[in-house]
């Protein structure tokens, strides 16, 4: 199998996560949708990796799930706060950070 | 050491002033008198002592700064910066006696920023003048700003952030376009020598090649514009001296503003001899549109402060034009200019200042018949707007006609032109004067207007002896005005035309 | 000694000022005494001067280095000439008398200590005037004079009228000052030295389109400051002023020294025959123009000013003659400051007895009630009109006679000028003290006191001796001619023909105002119903109307603009770009809406931007 292949796959995971975080409203969602995101892009890693027969794709790859990971653990504790004070979980209700 | 002291005084003191505990207003008020009178004094005796011959640097003193870049801290006076800097000390103490209870009432500590913000201010004046370093030159120009931002906009009338932000910015943008140059000279200056200098000397010495000065004259062309101010950077100071205290402006007008004209005689001259007399012919018709357009302004003007802002426009046109006709008496007579200017307008905005206490407006609308009712307080603002209008007897007379004589050796119209604006000054001051100080009082006038303190006396009178002392003795700044003006003469390599007449004897 | 005639009076202003109210009660006395010690000194130089011989006579005082910056140096320093004697004898002369006679008139004013400073003041601007040695230093005098006639002008500054009429005089005097700066610049550029001994000696040498220049910047200044036309306006309302002030600086003295300026420049009026035309034609116009204004005014003061415009314009006209006129421009000079000083402190006293009423349609019959007034008043106007053998006839006859050898249009101006002079002055003689009495309810009329008549009567002697005196015993043509130069005027009329149709005019002049107003009644009103002409006179022949016209209107106009222009033009861009920056600011924040995924959608818009660039770049 071509290995390519399976860049136009991260790039189609990528898009989907794109647009998740873009037009969804409820916080866990959006987050999972960055997850998405960050997969895809370790996929592209470890295949370009694959493709040049190097191992830094693979190296990157690590470095982000750890940041990925880090990100989770933020990310979740920031929501959950939210919803704690505001009984919702929708990201658009939490806008008071604008001009 | 002397000048580094001269700095030092007044900022220890500001320090000292600013440490009094809350409650001590009056002695913060007399420590900052003290201070800034020995500043004075200090000043004159450098001033007393300078060369009636010598007209290069003196006093000077140099310590490394940063050597990575060649900046030093290297102060020293010719005979223009010594009599600026006398005339920027005498005027500190004489406004911080006028501005005495200025801010009794706003509220706590209020008192002691405004003192020490003066005496920091002063620092500053001294530096301004004293620097030979251009890049310290620079920093005391742009550090200027600091105090009297504060100082206009803590302390002024209902406008006073709005004006304050207006010249902070103004001055701003003039700074940059001057950083802007100040950096290409240093560059040109490591082109030539080898190692980039921002020393006065060294780059007065430079063979800058005509485009180069070209560019790097108009940058600081324009802050010094702005700072002088010349029509069209002008609209800042109305504004900021209508809003602020009469003493800050005072300082702003007497002092500060000169930095512009002083960096015009000082730096431009020297520095870019070529572009300055390939620019000349331009400046010196903005120099006459200032004039005329500053007169005009000023007899429109319905507020009193702004109509003393407007003359200074056009009193600062007089003093361009001087230097940009580049002969002796034109040099002499805009050095001269901007010593008695700093007098006459200072008195003309103390004695405003002493009407907008007791009236409590400064709406030209608002006063009249005021000579009935004090006589002696009329009798010194007809005094401080006779020496704005030149009255021969006066020293504004000497460096007026100093200047138009000047002007007439480099041009016979332009001198023509010019000399009409002392028409235009005539109306300015004298319609104000009817309309403030003539006629019948109206009650509100009789009720406010009280006749002048001792306090207040103690605030003009020496303003007024200097400058009518100055008008029958200018050879006392002359004498050492003269020689530096010579010297800038050689930097620029020009010499006066002599008499038309063949053998005409001096 | 030089100095201390400046000193004396400048010393009593500077202590009558500073001194403040504790000087009330002796300052009077003091500014008097100041005034006469300065005379004394007068006197006793004159008397040294005349023990030498011609040429000598001048006397130096260099005191200090005033101004000297590269090749300009002016010193300030004294020349006392047979000139400025006879200038210093006439302004401390008269000023002491009229000093004298404002203890009296000032008596009941508040203010008068302030007055009698003043006074001193101008004595001592006026002494440095016509002792200076340079014209700048004459300029310090020549603007000093100026500040001092503006505070007296408008002594009473209560008056909205006195203000504006200060005001006014200040600053068209400064027009003429424009003249005498620009004056003084082509002197140094040309002959690089302002001394008047330097630019008479190099005055030969230089082109004559300089010099001639030169001459008309001086004339300039001698317009504005002896109010000849075109700058003439300021003189009527000067009447404005305390009439003391009216007699000894709007009549005597200070407004003659236009006249002074010319003769003292004569090296350069010498050398250029425009100028001295312009000279010429400027006085010829001035001596109608005012004698004309005289005739129409109710007024008494305005009336006498329009007397001294007319007159001072005979000696402008005299001086542009050239050596044949410089010593009588100033000989008539000197009749005239004191004939019209006493003319004018008769006014005052007439004033002073009525209430202040200047208007003479309220006098008559006077005679009978100040007869002390009547007759000094009375002497005056003999020498005024020109009867032989009082002083104003020496003087104007031979200014006539000069100006008949000049030219015939000139003396025939010279000659109906007499004539009306002698119109108007008749006609304010018999309105005031013949006729019937059309005093107004409640006013008494009554002689002054001895303090302002005896000044009165020792000017009364001058009008009638001064004349004679100076002509056949001061031999004052040759008392000059050292320093001014004299030249026999060329004589194309014979005296004894021109003298009897000189007084012949003079007395047409007379009678028919007789006629008109002693031997019919005078309307207590002024007639409304009166020709074009009289109207122009009534208003001063328009010329403040002009100058409204011209100038006043249109600089407001233009200042107004200007202003407009300022607020909205200069600083409407400077806030305009303040605003746009500002408003670009706040609409480029609205994009920050707190909505995380606006901000993820930026992101990824620029990250795909970035993307795309890089492709571009890489193909």
């Amino acid at each position: 199998m071509n290995a390519a292949n399976y860049l136009v796959l991260a790039g189609i995971l990528f898009t989907i996560g794109a647009f998740g975080v873009l037009v969804r409203r409820n916080a866990i969602i959006v987050f999972m949708s960055v997850e998405m995101m960050l997969n895809a892009a370790n996929l592209a890693f470890v295949a370009a990796a694959r493709i040049n027969a190097t191992l830094d794709g693979q190296v990157a790859a690590f470095f982000v799930m750890v940041v990925a990971a880090a990100e989770v653990v933020v990310g979740l504790a920031i929501i959950v706060t939210i919803f704690r004070t505001r009984k919702s979980a929708s990201i658009d209700e939490a806008s008071l950070l604008k001009y | 050491m002397l000048l580094t002291n001269l700095m030092a005084l007044p900022l220890i003191g500001a320090a000292v002033v600013f440490a009094l505990p809350i409650g001590r207003e009056l002695l913060a008020k007399q420590i900052a008198l003290v201070v800034s009178l020995a500043t004075a004094f200090g000043a004159i005796y450098l001033g007393l002592n300078m060369s009636t011959t010598d007209g290069g640097l003196q006093y000077v003193e140099s310590y490394q700064w940063i050597p990575a870049f060649g900046i030093n801290w290297s102060v020293g006076v010719d005979g223009i910066s010594a009599v600026l800097i006398v005339m920027a000390t005498i005027l500190v103490p004489l406004v911080m006696i006028a501005g005495w209870n200025d801010v009794e009432n706003i509220g706590q500590g209020t008192v002691k920023g405004y003192f020490s913000l003066f005496l920091v201010l002063e620092t500053f004046m001294v530096g301004v003048f004293a620097a030979t370093d251009l890049f310290l030159f620079y920093v005391f120009f742009e550090a200027m700003l600091i105090p009297v931002y504060f100082l206009i906009g803590r302390f002024g009338g209902p406008q006073r952030a709005y004006a304050a932000m207006k010249f902070l910015l103004y001055s701003l943008v003039g700074g940059l376009f001057m950083l802007a140059s100040l950096i290409g000279l240093y560059v040109a200056s490591g082109k030539e020598l080898g190692n980039g200098t921002f020393d006065f000397t060294a780059l007065a010495g430079l063979n800058m090649d005509p485009a180069t000065q070209k560019i790097l004259f108009l940058g600081f062309f324009f802050a010094f514009a702005v700072k002088a101010p010349m029509v069209p950077f002008h609209t800042w100071l109305p504004d900021a001296a209508a809003q602020a205290t009469p003493a800050t402006s005072t300082l702003l007008v007497g002092v500060l503003d000169k930095v512009g004209t002083f960096g015009m005689i000082r730096y431009l001259l020297p520095i870019f001899p070529d572009a300055s007399k390939y620019y000349a012919p331009v400046i010196i018709v903005l120099a006459v549109i200032s004039i005329f357009y500053g007169a005009l302004l000023a007899i429109g003007q319905t507020d009193l402060l702004r109509l003393v802002a407007f003359s200074s426009v056009s009193h600062f046109g007089f003093i361009v034009m001087g230097i940009f006709v580049m002969t002796s008496q034109g040099l002499s007579g805009s050095s001269l200019y901007m010593v008695n200017h700093g007098f006459s307008t200072g008195a003309l905005f103390i004695v405003v200042g002493f009407l907008m206490t007791r009236r409590g407006s400064k709406y030209i609308a608002d006063f009249g018949g005021v000579n009935k009712v004090a006589p002696v307080l009329a009798g010194v603002v007809l005094l401080a707007g006779l020496s704005s209008l030149a009255l021969p007897g006066m020293s504004s007379f000497v460096s007026e006609f100093l200047v138009l004589v000047g002007t007439f050796a480099y041009s016979k119209t332009t001198a023509v032109i010019a000399t009409f604006g002392i028409v235009l000054a005539a109306v300015y001051i004298l319609w104000m004067y009817q309309r403030t100080m003539t006629g019948e009082p109206s009650n509100e006038v009789k009720e406010t207007v009280k006749e002048i303190s001792a306090r207040e006396l103690a605030a003009v009178t020496p303003l007024i002896a200097l400058i009518i002392a100055l008008g029958f003795v200018p050879q006392v700044a002359l004498n050492i005005i003269n020689p530096a003006v010579e010297q800038v003469q050689q930097y620029v390599d020009v010499q006066d035309e002599p008499a038309a007449v063949e053998g005409a004897k001096a | 000694m030089i100095s201390a005639l400046i000193g004396l009076p400048l010393a009593g202003a500077t202590i009558l000022l500073l001194g403040g109210r504790r000087t009330n009660a002796w300052g009077h006395y003091l500014a008097v005494l100041m005034s006469a010690s300065s005379f004394f000194v007068g006197v006793s130089l004159f008397s040294k001067m005349l023990g030498l011989e011609g040429e000598e006579r001048a006397l130096h005082q260099h005191l200090f280095d005033w101004i000297a910056v590269g090749t300009f140096n002016v010193p300030f320093a004294l020349h006392l000439d047979q000139l400025s004697i006879a200038f210093v004898l006439l302004i401390t002369g008269v000023g002491t008398l009229i000093h004298v006679y404002s203890i009296g008139y000032m008596e009941h004013d508040e203010n008068r200590r302030k007055f009698f400073a003043y006074l001193n003041l101008f004595v001592a601007a006026m002494l440095l005037l016509v002792l200076a040695n340079n014209y700048l230093l004459l300029y310090v005098g020549w603007e000093g004079v100026g500040l001092a006639s503006y505070l007296l002008i408008s002594f009473w500054q209560h008056k909205p009228s006195a203000a504006v009429a200060g005001k006014k005089a200040f600053v068209v005097n400064r027009v003429g000052d424009v003249g005498l700066s620009i004056a003084v610049m082509l002197m140094f550029v040309t002959f690089g030295s302002v001394t008047f001994e330097g630019v008479a000696e190099a005055a030969t040498k230089a082109d004559q389109q300089t010099v001639t220049w030169i001459g008309l910047a001086l004339l300039l200044a001698a317009c504005g400051k002896s109010a000849q036309f075109p700058l003439q306006s300021w003189l009527l309302d000067a009447m404005e002023g305390p009439t003391p002030v009216s007699a000894l600086i709007h009549a005597a003295t200070m407004v003659t020294a236009g006249v002074y300026l010319i003769v003292r420049a004569h090296a350069i009026f010498d050398l250029s025959e425009t100028a001295r035309t312009a000279v010429v034609v400027i006085g010829a116009i001035t001596l109608l123009l005012g004698a004309y204004i005289g005739t129409a005014k109710d007024d008494i003061k305005k009336g006498l000013a329009g007397s001294t415009m007319s007159q001072i314009g005979y000696m402008i006209l005299a001086a542009g003659l050239g050596p044949v006129g410089y010593v009588f421009a100033i000989f008539h000079l000197l009749t005239h400051g004191m004939f019209k000083a006493g003319l004018f402190l008769g006014a005052g006293s007439v004033m002073h007895g009525m209430h202040d009423d200047v208007n003479m349609r309220h006098y008559g019959a006077l005679r009978g009630f100040m007869k002390v007034t009547y007759v000094t008043f009375g002497l005056g106007f003999l020498a005024i009109i020109g009867i032989p053998p009082f002083a104003g006839f020496w003087s104007k006859d031979e200014i006539i006679h000069a100006a008949f050898g000049q030219s015939t249009v000139i003396g025939l101006a010279t000659l109906i000028g007499a004539g009306v002079t002698a119109f108007y002055m008749t006609r304010m003689m018999t309105m005031t003290f013949f006729g019937e009495a059309r005093w107004e309810d409640g006013v008494h009329p009554h002689e002054s006191s001895n303090v302002m008549t005896i000044p009165m009567i020792v000017l009364a002697f001058g009008s009638v001796f001064g004349g004679l005196l100076m002509l056949f015993v001061g031999d004052i043509e040759h008392w000059l001619e050292p320093v001014v130069g004299f030249a026999k005027p060329e004589h194309h009329v014979s005296n004894t023909t021109l003298i009897p149709i000189t007084l012949a005019v003079v007395l047409a002049g007379a009678s028919y105002a007789w006629f008109k107003y002693g031997r019919r009644p005078v309307p207590v009103v002024a007639p409304t119903e009166v020709s074009l002409l009289t109207r122009a006179a009534r208003a001063d022949a328009y010329g403040d109307a002009l100058n409204e016209a011209v100038f006043m209107r249109p600089g407001q106009h233009l200042t107004r603009s200007l202003t407009f222009f300022d607020a909205k033009g200069i600083d409407g861009v400077v806030n305009g770009l303040a605003a746009g920056i500002g408003g670009l600011s706040a609409r480029t924040r609205k994009t920050q809406t707190g909505y995380a995924r606006n901000y993820a959608a930026y992101m990824l818009g620029g990250a795909a931007l970035i993307a795309f660039i890089l492709y571009l770049v890489r193909l």
